[in-house]
């Protein structure tokens, strides 16, 4: 990984470090979220309830970072678009158009903002910075986040990086201001792992692919299509992936380290291997083994080798899921007589069924936060991405389609990213298949780039 | 000579067609459903092979019927799909050095890791009734692709019907 070596960076001489005061987009329990105004104006509060309307998103000023060098102006610039593009894709922001911008970068370069001219534009947040290369060739980032009402810097760091690493710097100044902002973590600086797909239905040719989270640094991860490649997962502690790979037409569950590309199958069982996700540790990996017609759930030890059998019956147990803390599986089975989602200790003990709902529930995903679980649901013929509590209260349904699958979660536990697949007909025409974001109250749904057809992402933690 | 062979394999076709009707029950009696069979049970005979299958190929077993269809989420074998694995026993018995791989197969209405359980129930319930009928079961080996590799396409309950299969291939 690249090395990037960040400190704060105090406001200018005769404003206050606005460090524990400041407004801030609460969001609690993932349901509601306001506006707490600073106090320090008296201004009226500005209060969002999206469990009841659209959130009002917060409008924010992001001028080019500011360069001397045409070469350090380009930098500014494109990290100034990416930043941008990183908060309005969170739905929570609304950045300004900089045509309308009064006071230049230079300008702020030279001398604390002139916050009157940023309050004209109606800017409640104002972004600036500036991108200097060094003489070992590295460069320095500087950044300040502006309460414009307040007149409080909220945020500012110095980072120093290598010149090719300003992309991953402008992620990480986006994550700072959604932190600032929101009080929660970002979810910038991180990546997808996915398949990417192509071919007719029956013969579809399909690859791992791995991007950052805004469909920028695309590769693909494998490159023969003779094998299916199914279900990646990131592992919560390393750059590794575990997924589904049919290498030889043997249906078996790899490990890939994602910058060696190295991989390494889990295991030698004698049936199907599949349905892999890393324990938090990232030591082990549980997974489902299909043996003569009936699917149990493993848990396998990457270090020792040592697998244990934790369901035994003869129903179909599949997509296991941990929940953060380690202590919890929540998985999806048929012992029921339809698909449901059901939670056992980590050890295989004390199953309970926790979905109730008319349908069926199936690949349960753990909330990264532990408040809930994702899910996908097939009713009357529909297909839904949900969520519910652990203990099977609150169900939520985000979006429904002809085919919605396959939920992961953002590290924050706000953004979840799922596929969404079109019906095809007789001649093979539609089934586009594609990925799509949404906040976790079920607005700001947007799809997520990709060079073809791709299902069953992942999302990476926050790169550390 | 020529026209001989053809009609020979065009014969083919239409015996393939004829065993492979039945099975998609009363509800497929609609558009699509007779070209939908043939398809899939001839990909291994293209018509530029002028050759009828030798017997035992594979060619010679999807003559009599390369599949079993299932009903929407359920693994258990119909009446039909009985009769038809009892023809691949009797098969199997004529050429005791062939080796069967039983494919299990799903329509695009479940998740991908349910599906590949429920494609793995699928040809094992096939699997198990050729033992049954005294197939060794070193002779029959199973694997499921779940949804991922579809007989036919078209989001509709015709396809999806064609589409909830267990599929014998000869190795």
């Amino acid at each position: 990984m690249m090395t990037l070596s960040s400190r704060p960076l105090p406001p200018p001489a005769g404003f206050p470090a606005g460090w524990s005061l400041g407004r801030r987009l609460v969001l609690t329990g993932g349901i509601a979220a306001f506006w707490g105004l600073s106090q320090r104006m008296a201004a009226a509060e500005i209060r969002i309830d999206i469990t009841r309307g659209q959130p009002q998103p917060l409008p924010v000023a992001v001028s080019t970072f500011f360069g001397t060098a045409p070469e350090e102006a380009q930098v500014g610039a494109d990290m100034a678009r990416v930043v941008t593009a990183d908060l309005e894709r969170s739905g929570l922001f609304r950045p300004l158009d900089p045509r309308a911008f009064i006071q230049t970068p230079a300008a702020l370069k030279a001398a604390p903002p002139r916050l009157t001219d940023w309050r004209q534009i109606n800017a409640q947040a104002l972004v600036h910075g500036n991108v200097e290369v060094q003489r070992d060739g590295r460069v320095k980032v500087e950044f300040r986040l502006w309460d414009v009402f307040a007149e409080q810097q909220m945020a500012g760091s110095v980072f120093t990086t290598p010149a090719s690493n300003w992309r991953r710097v402008a992620h990480v100044i986006a994550d700072a201001i959604y932190k600032r902002v929101t009080g929660e973590d970002g979810y910038f600086d991180t990546r997808v792992v996915y398949v990417s797909e192509r071919g007719p239905q029956q013969r579809r040719l399909k690859r791992l692919a791995i991007m950052d989270q805004d469909g920028a640094n695309h590769k693909f991860l494998t490159t023969d299509e003779r094998f299916l490649v199914l279900t990646p997962r990131f592992s919560p502690t390393s750059q590794e992936i575990t997924y589904l790979s049919y290498v030889n037409n043997r249906p078996r569950v790899y490990v890939m380290d994602v910058d060696t590309a190295r991989q390494e199958v889990v295991g030698d069982f004698p049936g199907i291997t599949f349905a892999p996700r890393f324990s938090p540790d990232g030591n082990r990996v549980v997974l489902s083994l299909s043996e003569d017609g009936d699917t149990r759930i493993y848990l396998m030890d990457l270090r020792t080798k040592a697998f244990s059998r934790l369901t035994s019956s003869t129903a179909i147990d599949t997509s296991p899921c941990f929940a953060p803390d380690g202590r919890q599986i929540v998985f999806n089975s048929d012992r029921g007589g339809s698909q449901q989602l059901y939670v056992m200790e980590a050890n295989g003990a004390n199953v309970r069924r926790i979905s109730f709902g008319a349908g069926k529930y199936a690949t349960p995903v753990w909330s990264p936060r532990g408040d809930l679980i994702a899910f996908t649901k097939i009713t009357e013929g529909k297909f839904y991405i949900g969520v519910m509590r652990p203990d099977g209260s609150g169900e939520r349904l985000l979006t429904e389609s002809f085919l919605v699958e396959g939920p992961t979660w953002a590290p924050n536990g706000r953004v979840i990213m799922y596929f969404r697949q079109e019906p095809t007909n007789e001649r093979g025409q539609g089934g586009r298949t594609r990925l799509y974001s949404i906040d976790l109250t079920g607005y700001n749904e947007r799809e997520i780039n990709t060079p073809e057809d791709a299902s069953d992402p992942a999302w990476s933690p926050l790169i550390p | 000579m020529r026209s001989k062979v053809l009609s020979l394999i065009a014969l083919g076709l239409l015996l393939a067609a004829c065993q492979t009707a039945p099975q998609q029950g009363g509800a497929a009696g609609g558009t699509g459903a007779a070209v939908q069979p043939a398809a899939p049970t001839t990909s291994a005979a293209p018509a530029t092979t002028l050759t009828a299958p030798a017997p035992g190929s594979r060619g010679d077993f999807e003559l009599i019927g390369d599949r079993v269809l299932f009903d929407f989420d359920k693994s258990d074998l119909r009446p039909d799909s009985r009769a038809r694995v009892e023809r691949w026993a009797a098969w199997l018995k004529r050429y005791p050095n062939v080796r069967l791989t039983i494919e299990g197969h799903c329509d695009e209405r479940g998740t991908r890791e349910y599906n590949i359980a429920l494609g793995d129930r699928r040809a094992n319930a096939a699997k198990r009734y050729l033992v049954s009928l005294g197939i060794d079961t070193n002779r029959v080996a199973t694997i499921s692709y779940g949804k991922e590799r579809p007989a036919v396409l078209g989001s509709n309950e015709s396809s999806w019907q064609q589409n909830r299969r267990s599929q014998a291939v000869v190795n």
